[in-house]
């Protein structure tokens, strides 16, 4: 026999009170681990995603969405825009280096990015197998992707319109996986990367696919079975690139990913963009911090219900010791008769108010993380941002302490009335 | 052995106990006999060193109780008085061979389950061993709460009031109980009682009558 078990026997046998205790802390901890995961998540995902772009030039519209579009692959775009006036800002003097983007399909759900190999050096993406894309119809599969959807090299994909993967399908383009790149923990990992002429080749005979219906004729394909109306919604929500394709030729971008060539080009060229071409201009650093600070609101919300559930966690803790204690006035004057010194019985309740806040720790802990991994995996926003439920952040180590320190404050009262039991007087009254 | 000299012990202004001599030598068994609020139990928490005494010297098994701090008081008591209640007392959420372990966890004794199943072999309640208080009869409650006190092989084995609200055949079972234990481990016994039936069915005590304070 120990102290720990004498305390742990008590827990077991008031469980329906304690249990109700330990589970309130424990949906108090998991919420706040939740918050903790997915805010600290975000923002390194935001900022690593975003290493080496100082701008997105895009189409007209929301700058956020032109952000999350182009370097999240999250979003839908905001339009495209003509390579010639693409051209005037990637020749511009305040341009060092500019990436091509050209988006608008998807298979499977996974985004299909017509760009140059600098893109894939940006993430540092390196070859697991086979080669880079070259010429078109060919692409590269990010890691994630190829896992997922187990593509090998060689396989045939048809793409489909849209970035939701039920638009129509491409099926008079078929197109091939040459290679699969390394996990590389960014956003390149989710995406299927080929030539900005693929995504142009595609495209151009775009209007006759829909025209003659060959996606619909080739029923037995997988994608094959969504019907018109599939089509339009899709068209309705992503609202993005190559609508306008029917109309020319198809030769567009999405976006640009451009560093400056010097620091100044920073306070100039975005004012430049925006004012004087039909184009705009946003930054990440600054849409992310503005993306975070949105979400502050609610995280902050979230927080304060997490304390709260807490403190009343706390509060249960200290009614239950103190109540518990009135019955067990005679237990601890017996204990005393025993050998038990008064410092025997605060550590006794102590150590009860400990091991209630130990179990709701690790509940919390447990729940908290499965319900991140649920929650990263059931979310589409959540898998593009790369969520992950299973890794752990140091701030959990200083919510567990305090959780800790929750318990023995709320033991203090009951474990130094404990400590003060007139035995004598107890023992006297019967 | 114990010896308590001009022992005096005040609650506020009201005198509870007055006792100008009292000893015992080790091995002998000594009745404390008095009405109600004539300090029989007062006497009993002093000697246990529960309620240290506003006068007087108190020496339990060659120990000055005064002489020892509250927590060292403690341990002494845990490991050299044995106690046994009017009703046992026994700690709910522990099984019978839990509670008796407890004792010399307490005291910080080592803990030997072979010394609890000789304990409760001896009481006749070894089938117990692994029950629940609230599982036993009273008898067998009572049976383990002397288990418990016999635990650390006390010198001074204390028993207050062990024969109220108890019948005549269970009184005579509880005393000869407690006297054959103690006499098996050589533990000085002191029953305090108001019961007058406790005085026949103790065949060599001594006794020591309060007045009604």
């Amino acid at each position: 026999m120990n102290l720990l078990k004498l305390s742990a026997s008590y827990i077991r046998q008031r469980w329906l009170t304690t249990g109700l205790n330990v589970l309130l802390l424990a949906l108090g901890i998991a919420t706040i681990v939740v918050l903790l995961l997915f805010s600290h998540q975000l923002e390194r995902n935001l900022t690593e995603n975003a290493e080496g772009i100082d701008l997105v030039v895009g189409a007209k519209g929301s700058p956020l969405q032109l952000i999350l579009s182009s370097i999240y692959h999250i979003d839908a775009p905001t339009g495209n825009i003509p390579v010639e006036e693409a051209q005037e800002i990637i020749e511009h003097p305040a341009v060092a280096e500019a990436i091509p983007l050209a988006l608008g399909d998807s298979y499977r759900g996974y985004r299909i990015v017509g760009t140059t190999h600098d893109y894939a050096a940006l993430y540092g993406a390196e070859l697991a197998g086979g080669a880079w894309w070259s010429g078109t119809m060919s692409v590269t599969a990010g890691a994630r992707v190829a896992e997922e959807a187990q593509l090998r090299i060689g396989d045939e994909i048809v793409s489909s319109h849209g970035l939701t993967g039920d638009g129509a399908v491409h099926a008079s383009h078929p197109l091939q996986v040459v290679g699969v790149l390394e996990a590389t923990g960014t956003v390149i990992d989710r995406l299927l990367l080929t030539s900005i002429e693929t995504v142009w080749a595609v495209h151009g005979d775009h209007a006759e696919d829909d025209h003659t219906g060959d996606d619909h004729a080739e029923g037995d394909h997988a994608e094959g079975d969504h019907a018109e109306d599939d089509h339009a919604e899709e068209e309705g929500e992503g609202g993005g690139a190559f609508h306008a394709d029917e109309e020319d030729d198809g030769r567009e971008y999405t976006s640009l990913l451009l560093t400056y060539s010097s620091p100044i080009a920073a306070a100039t060229f975005p004012r430049y963009v925006n004012s004087q071409t039909d184009l705009q201009a946003a930054a990440p650093a600054f849409q992310t911090a503005r993306l975070m600070s949105l979400l502050g609101v609610g995280f902050d919300a979230l927080r304060g219900f997490g304390i709260l559930l807490i403190a009343v966690a706390a509060i249960g803790v200290f009614v239950a010791l103190y109540s518990a204690l009135r019955e067990r006035r005679y237990d601890l004057a017996v204990m005393r008769t025993l050998g038990a010194s008064r410092w025997t019985l605060l550590a006794h309740v102590i150590l009860e108010g400990v091991l209630l806040t130990v179990m709701g720790t690790v509940l919390g802990l447990g729940l908290g993380h499965a319900a991140a991994a649920v929650l990263s995996r059931a979310v589409a926003e959540a898998q593009g941002l790369a969520l992950a439920g299973w890794s752990f952040v140091p701030a959990e180590v200083v919510l567990a302490i305090l959780a800790l320190g929750v318990g023995v404050v709320a033991a203090l009262v009951p474990a130094v009335q404990a400590y003060r039991t007139d035995i004598a007087q107890v023992l006297a009254r019967r | 052995m114990f010896s308590l000299s001009q022992v005096r012990h005040r609650y506020g202004r009201t005198i509870a106990l007055e006792l100008p001599h009292f000893e015992g030598a080790q091995g002998e068994q000594y009745l404390v006999l008095g009405p109600s609020g004539s300090g029989k139990t007062t006497l009993l928490h002093v000697m246990a060193g529960l309620v240290r005494p506003t006068e007087g010297t108190v020496v339990i098994a060659g120990q000055d109780l005064a002489d020892l701090r509250d927590a060292a008081l403690d341990r002494f008591r845990g490991r050299h008085i044995g106690i046994v209640f009017q009703r046992s007392h026994l700690l709910p959420t522990l099984t019978v061979e839990e509670n008796l372990l407890m004792a010399q966890y307490l005291a910080g004794l080592d803990q030997v389950p072979a010394r609890a199943q000789e304990v409760l072999r001896r009481l006749d309640v070894a089938d117990t061993a692994s029950a629940y208080p609230s599982e036993l009869s009273t008898g067998e409650q009572q049976r383990v709460g002397i288990a418990r006190a016999v635990m650390n092989r006390p010198r001074v084995l204390l028993a207050d009031e062990p024969t109220s609200s108890l019948d005549d055949e269970r009184a005579e079972q509880v005393i000869d109980l407690l006297t054959t234990q103690a006499r098996d481990d050589g533990a000085t016994l002191v029953i305090t009682t108001h019961d007058k039936r406790v005085q026949s069915h103790m065949p060599h005590q001594r006794t020591l009558t309060l007045e009604d304070a």
